[in-house]
């Protein structure tokens, strides 16, 4: 029988698979076609202070091997969350992380504070990484002094389990890690999407209404594991990595170059319940190959 | 909503570069409401990568008809679907044409692809004895696809088949010259033509229901990507794939997504 559980800060997750911010609702969206109590974790759309009505459209463009998104964090506000979304999530025995995302530092904090009066939240993961927004987002998490003022403000104001998502869109991501690793964050997520451009050449327009969008996919895939493989290699907490998984071997491969856990995000947009099918995968690899523990995969590429 | 690996059980090419595709799905033709959409996946191999949504176009036995035009690789893909091959779907997916409300004769316009979403909605109001006459605008006389419905009026572009001009002209004309008793609109098609059935059917002050498309990503509500602008409701946007794709006409700001 293999362990298949990680920690992550005082967090222990069933397994190492989550699905990723903004990839799967509010987290009962899609309760019809996945059972969610077997994900390690449902990680929730980036949450604000205020409902945010999102970017006009165009919003997605499907590229090779991947999708440009700018979706601009659409979503009901913190209030509404509490409200409607969480008695219905804290029945869905799956361990809840809550995203949040701000255009101040002081949102952040606000952000905190009214989600610590409530329970069934299990961690948080801070977006200072989204490349859709024009206040907040990438203007904090291209800034290590921000990334570190945001990390070390919201550390005091909560014991659970804090994540910082990182992006990729920076000259050594590994220096933001370290960063918000000396201001108490139990551990990275890397990495959100990259920047990028899609053009139609009949109209000679941008393809998405704010110019840039994010890149995810498998397209981004080798590009995120040489992130994560650059951040284990200079921090001691757990990486979780996210970038184009899209079965149990991708998801392998970021364990291998160092992530403790990792995130499925687009892909649960062509199969909602490609989440539960990664945990097996791994699960049945490890069982392969005789490892005990799901855990041994970490930083276990052989050089 | 199911989420299916079903069979492909027969691919029927009508004509030009356009496709009706069959796949056995029972349990989605017996919850399938007048139009909602599949989203298929058309590759296994990440290419493309996001499925393709599709209105069904029609149900019979334990099976639902796609009808779709060859315009990209996704489709192309489709086309080259062979009997008893395995496809992923989910659906069905989205709201769905109201024909419970108060309304006498129920006036169908299809342009182009769009006229994918009408034979349900056909059905379903004969069903109820509700008088139907249908209007179907093509490019030209190669592009007009006439199955399924009834009482139809054909308008092409080009002239070759019936009315010459674009089918919203040909409603115009229609209303102009008979008398219908207390009508409803229903209509699919590109934005340009939802726009100006919009505005026709404000002229004649006409309850009309139109289905838009979208590009989409998950289909289902998720990823917030096929976001059509609305007024006079709460919210700014409303999404294509959850909130729609059928929308009363009146409360869209605009139907070009360009």
């Amino acid at each position: 029988m293999v362990d298949t559980s990680v920690n992550i800060g005082s967090l222990q997750l069933k397994n190492p698979v989550m699905v990723a911010s903004g990839t799967f609702g509010y987290g009962n969206e899609c309760l019809d076609l996945v059972d969610v109590s077997k994900l390690g974790a449902v990680i929730t759309k980036s949450l604000t202070l205020k409902p945010r009505d999102g970017n006009p459209p165009m919003r997605i463009v499907e590229t090779t091997g991947g999708m440009l998104n700018s979706i601009g964090l659409a979503n009901v506000g913190i209030q509404k969350f509490i409200l409607e979304k969480l008695p219905e999530l804290k029945r869905l025995n799956t361990t809840m992380i809550v995203n949040i995302a701000g255009s101040t530092i002081e949102e952040y904090e606000e952000l905190l504070k009214i989600l610590e009066e409530h329970d069934g939240i299990a961690g948080y993961e801070i977006n200072v990484s989204c490349p859709n927004v024009k206040e907040g987002g990438l203007a904090f998490g291209t800034r290590c002094d921000t990334t570190s003022e945001i990390t070390r403000r919201v550390r005091t104001l909560t014991k659970k389990t804090l994540i910082v998502k990182l992006t990729p869109n920076v000259t050594r991501i590994s220096e933001f890690a370290q960063a918000v690793e000396a201001e108490g964050a139990d551990a990275v997520s890397v990495m959100n999407t990259l920047v990028g451009i899609a053009v139609d050449v009949k109209s000679q327009k941008p393809k998405l209404s704010t110019i840039t969008g994010g890149l995810s996919g498998p397209a981004i895939k080798p590009v995120a594991l040489a992130k994560v493989y650059e951040v284990y290699k200079n921090v001691k907490i757990p990486i979780i990595g996210l970038g184009g998984i899209m079965n149990w071997s991708d998801a392998v491969e970021f364990m291998l170059v160092g992530a403790t856990a990792i995130q499925v995000g687009t892909a649960n947009f062509i199969d909602p319940s490609v989440g539960i099918k990664i945990a097996d995968g791994i699960q049945k690899y490890c069982e392969e190959r005789r490892i005990s523990r799901v855990i041994d995969l970490k930083g276990a590429m052989k050089l | 909503m199911f989420h299916l690996n079903s069979a492909v059980v027969g691919l029927k090419k009508l004509h030009n570069s356009i496709y009706c595709l069959t796949i056995r799905a029972p349990l989605i033709k017996k919850s399938v409401l007048p139009g909602q959409f599949v989203n298929l996946q058309v590759s296994k191999d990440n290419s493309p990568l996001l499925r393709r949504p599709f209105s069904i176009y029609n149900v019979c036995n334990e099976d639902i008809l796609i009808l779709f035009n060859v315009v990209g690789n996704g489709t192309e893909l489709l086309s080259e679907m062979r009997v008893n091959q395995s496809i992923d779907l989910i659906g069905p997916l989205g709201n769905s044409f109201n024909i419970t409300d108060e309304f006498e004769t129920a006036l169908l316009v299809g342009g182009g692809m769009g006229v994918a979403s009408l034979p349900l909605l056909n059905a379903a109001l004969r069903q109820r004895n509700i008088p139907v006459v249908t209007f179907v605008g093509a490019k030209n006389k190669d592009y007009l696809i006439l199955d399924y419905l009834h009482d139809v009026n054909i308008a092409t572009d080009d002239g070759s088949k019936g009315f010459s001009g674009n089918v919203v002209s040909l409603v115009d004309e229609y209303l102009k010259n008979n008398k219908v008793p207390n009508p409803k609109i229903f209509s699919c098609g590109p934005p340009k033509m939802l726009e100006s059935i919009t505005l026709l059917a404000e002229k004649y002050n006409i309850h009309c229901e139109v289905s838009v498309e979208s590009v989409m990503a998950c289909g289902m509500g998720i990823c917030q990507g096929c976001p059509v602008e609305r007024k006079g409701t709460t919210n700014k946007y409303s999404l294509v794939c959850k909130d729609g794709p059928v929308f009363d006409s009146g409360t869209l700001k605009y139907l070009n997504h360009g």
